[in-house]
């Protein structure tokens, strides 16, 4: 399989877009990255976006993106893996340049959840769990985590507050992230007395509902130009678990992601002390503590012990969520994957600005859909 | 209308039924087309007791469309030794903790409006009385 | 009436929701200052994730548990009431699924307003008694619906009993025998699609409730050649307790006779379910010999008679909560408003 390379990237804010649809918000990503490439055409675009069918009553996303864009008649389908799916898109991006099928193509993640009422967004991201045992019983994606928080807690013994560090850090690191959806800072004190949602979770341990389109180039070493400063996609790859939490074989392992980084660290020949940032899929606040322990930088039940040592900040051993990460930056579902990816590049090209990791070579981005039922992780390196 | 769904799910949804593997006696729920243990297909109905305790628990503030939130829900180690997501009832938040033994009882899951269809499934509330063998 | 073999009841299970409105909190909202207090202090009200499905299938669970009985012998499901949850769909089928007592068998929902429990229970004798099926489980269950501000608001409770019906050998209950005493009595309805029933006031006393529930009595007595003195126990539909004490009296039963199955003090009148309430828990504390007067009353209108005979077998059959119990885990709601919600009773469209 060939190299792969990413050469260009582009992104919306993410917030409410009251003035933008599916079509605006996707041909905006896709123009930027294609102009930050230096291309006017690509072989193909893989459109990564979860609820467009439920929500928006729009399905066949790719073939709208490409035809807002002026892109057609090129191959262009939809990738869905949840939550993930933003994720899943530079990966079928990934294979397609690998495998020889196409010298550059664009993976978009895009979502609209805005024009929703709350709970029937609340329902369209139920689907991602399990329908007949999960969602038709009334679990939200909130409940599940909660569930998966409280256990956590009951476990290790650690309380809320424990957790504010992730919170607290993402939105520190959005402030200076013109693109961020939020752009306050967050207390520990404002943490641990906010509203719940489904408690323990409380409301700012959670992503908000957003919209937003990103989108990255991929190509083959023929298609690299002086101007590219091109990022290698040194590994993808992705793994499924139980879409039933009940079903797991430890419900504080999240086999998926364990899985998936693996197989990527393999690929690449890498290990976590090699990596330089983690793009963590920071959709709940528990999600990053088992995140962590998943892709190798905690034992099991000890992720919130390098929250508390400040390893989790830009000056810490392994800094998350840099640019506000799902958390602060936004989770416009299936976009965030590819959110992941642009920020990671934005990173390693040196381009983060005040956000800038001194010295990043290597990014890790990881991508989860449903609770850890599938995860796409991606090593990233110049 | 989703009601062939529905009536598919109706032994596991109203009386708690998975499976116990001919071949390697695991019980399993919910039921599947294969052994979940050793991936052999002869498989039998079976009857979980509904017995068990809280393992985790969350008050849903913001239900999904089609629930009407405050309500309780759970995830419930059996005492066959697996564990199911389900609504607990007749307890308010504040008085569920981990550990808090269970039974099943069916109940209403979903009315979807006045006109429309009902679904009845599994929940599970705080052991009423010692029940018999 | 008897059937050609003898036939009794082989299990019972009762229910009865956890939740009771006071019902001061809702004359409060509704009544003049110094207005008659209610007849009974709260009443059952059901949860949001209950209904008359629902309720029946814990009360048949406990019948067929304490009925240790091959569950695939029943051969008959009726659930009566007058709170169906489908007007047209069978809410016994439900139940009989939920048993896992389908396909081999007869279902139906029965209504004759509160005596549609007890019309299922003549049903399920003639079925058991005729040698056509082995086991028949009639249930009388209800949440009825009452008009806010209504007289009937402070008494119209929730909650029910199951009765498998089974060849007598099996029975801790034997059938002695049973009528029915029915005329064309409108003193209390509710059509098709309306929200609440409507009544005549006093025309559901003497002419209805009285006149239908001491005819039927009068006549099972006679059939048996009995008198009240016989009975250890009474049990009648329990609109308000009044009614109950001045029936009995009329009959010459006596306040101690009537005693343990006038549950409708504790919780309201359960309409199709109160009669059979009253009868389970009269089977949790009686003994074998003991013999049991039951009489229920449906508006439209008629009553059902049957006098029971308990007999040893109640001793190993009676585990599993009790009437008592679940009298006893009443949690008051939030005031009147709460039960409103509960209820449905607040227009949100």
């Amino acid at each position: 399989m060939r190299d792969v390379f990413i050469v260009g990237i582009g992104q919306t804010a993410v917030g409410e877009h009251w003035d933008r649809g599916l079509r605006e918000l996707g041909e905006a990503a896709i123009r930027d990255a294609l102009a930050d490439a230096g291309m006017e055409r690509v072989d193909a675009l893989y459109a990564g976006n979860m609820m467009g069918g439920c929500l928006n009553g729009q399905e066949n996303v790719a073939t709208l993106l490409a035809d807002a864009a002026g892109l057609l008649p090129l191959e262009a389908w939809k990738v869905e893996a949840a939550c993930a799916s933003g994720g899943a898109a530079v990966r079928a991006a990934a294979l397609a340049v690998a495998a020889g099928a196409h010298e550059a193509v664009l993976a978009v993640g895009i979502e609209k959840m805005t024009d929703g009422v709350p709970d029937s967004v609340t329902a369209s991201l139920a689907t991602a769990a399990d329908q007949d045992y999960e969602a038709s019983h009334g679990f939200s994606f909130v409940a599940l985590s909660a569930l998966l928080m409280r256990r956590y807690m009951h476990e290790t013994g650690r309380e809320r507050a424990a957790f504010a560090p992730f919170a607290v850090t993402a939105h520190k690191n959005a402030q200076t992230n013109p693109r961020a959806m939020f752009r306050e800072p967050l207390s520990v004190e404002d943490f641990s007395s906010c509203a719940m949602v489904a408690s323990p979770i409380g409301i700012l341990d959670a992503a908000p509902v957003c919209d937003g389109a990103a989108a990255v180039v991929v190509c083959a070493q023929s298609m690299l130009r002086p101007h590219h400063k091109p990022v290698r996609i040194a590994a993808s790859a992705v793994a499924t678990d139980t879409i039933g939490l009940a079903e797991r074989e430890d419900i504080l392992t999240l086999g998926a992601a364990a899985h998936s980084a693996a197989r990527a660290y393999k690929v690449a020949g890498r290990g976590p002390k090699d990596m330089d940032l983690f793009e963590a899929h920071d959709a709940f606040t528990i999600i990053t503590a088992l995140s962590l322990e998943a892709c190798g930088f905690a034992r099991r039940g000890e992720a919130l012990d390098l929250a508390a040592k400040g390893c989790v900040a830009p000056e810490g051993c392994i800094p998350l969520s840099t640019m506000g990460g799902l958390k602060a930056r936004g989770h416009p579902v299936g976009a965030s994957g590819t959110y992941q990816i642009v920020e990671a590049a934005l990173q390693l090209r040196g381009e983060a600005g005040p956000n800038q990791i001194k010295g990043a070579r290597r990014a890790l981005a990881q991508s989860i859909g449903g609770h850890g039922s599938v995860a796409v992780t991606h090593i990233l390196e110049v | 209308m989703d009601l062939p769904r529905y009536h598919r799910l109706r032994s596991a949804y109203y009386r708690l039924e998975g499976q116990r593997c001919a071949a390697c006696g695991k019980v399993q729920f919910p039921p599947r087309a294969s052994c979940r243990t050793c991936r052999e297909r002869h498989l039998e109905p079976y009857r979980l007791s509904g017995r068990g305790a809280v393992f985790s628990h969350a008050e849903v503030a913001q239900a999904p469309r089609g629930f009407a939130a405050p309500y309780v829900v759970a995830l419930v180690r059996l005492e066959e030794g697996l564990l199911v997501t389900a609504q607990l009832t007749d307890v308010e938040a504040p008085d569920v903790s981990i550990g808090l033994p269970v039974e099943m009882v069916t109940r209403r899951l979903q009315e979807h409006g006045p006109q429309g269809y009902l679904v009845y499934g599994y929940k599970f509330r705080p052991v009423l009385t010692r029940r018999p063998s | 009436m008897r059937a050609q073999r003898a036939v009794g009841i082989a299990g019972y299970g009762a229910y009865v929701p956890r939740f009771r409105v006071s019902t001061a909190d809702i004359s409060a909202a509704w009544r003049a200052r110094g207005a008659v207090a209610p007849a009974v202090a709260e009443k059952s009200v059901p949860g949001p994730d209950e209904d008359v499905i629902t309720m029946s299938i814990e009360a048949a669970r406990l019948a067929l548990d304490r009925a240790r009985a091959d569950h695939s012998a029943i051969g008959a499901v009726w659930v009566g009431t007058e709170s169906k949850p489908y007007a047209v769909k069978p809410s016994a089928t439900v139940v009989a699924e939920a048993l896992g007592i389908t396909p081999n068998l007869v279902a139906a929902d029965m209504e004759f307003a509160c005596k549609a429990g007890s019309e299922a229970m003549q049903a399920a004798v003639a079925f058991v008694g005729s040698g056509m099926v082995e086991r028949a489980l009639a249930i009388g269950m209800d949440t009825a619906q009452s008009k806010p501000g209504d007289a009937l608001e402070y008494t119209a409770g929730c909650g029910g009993a199951a009765y498998l019906f089974a060849p007598a050998d099996d029975a801790l209950a034997v059938v002695e025998a049973s009528v029915s005493h029915v005329t064309d009595t409108p003193d209390f309805f509710r059509r098709e699609g309306a929200a609440y029933p409507e009544h005549g006031g006093r025309f559901t006393g003497e002419p209805s409730y009285f006149k239908h529930t001491l005819a039927a009595s009068r006549r099972l007595l006679a059939e048996i050649e009995a008198t009240p003195a016989d009975f250890a126990h009474a049990v009648f539909h329990q609109p308000v307790p009044k009614f109950v004490e001045r029936v009995a009296e009329e009959l010459g039963f006596t306040r101690p006779q009537i005693r343990l199955g006038l549950v409708a003090r504790r919780m309201g009148n359960a309409y199709a379910g109160s009669s059979l309430l009253g009868l389970a828990a009269i089977l949790d504390v009686a003994e074998p010999g003991d013999r049991i007067f039951f009489c229920s009353y449906g508006s439209g209108a008629g009553s059902d008679a049957f006098a029971f005979r308990v007999t040893d077998q109640i001793r190993d059959r009676r585990q599993g909560t009790s009437v008592e119990e679940y009298l006893d885990r009443g949690q008051r709601v939030d005031g009147y408003g709460h039960y409103l919600k509960l209820r449905g009773k607040i227009k949100r469209s």
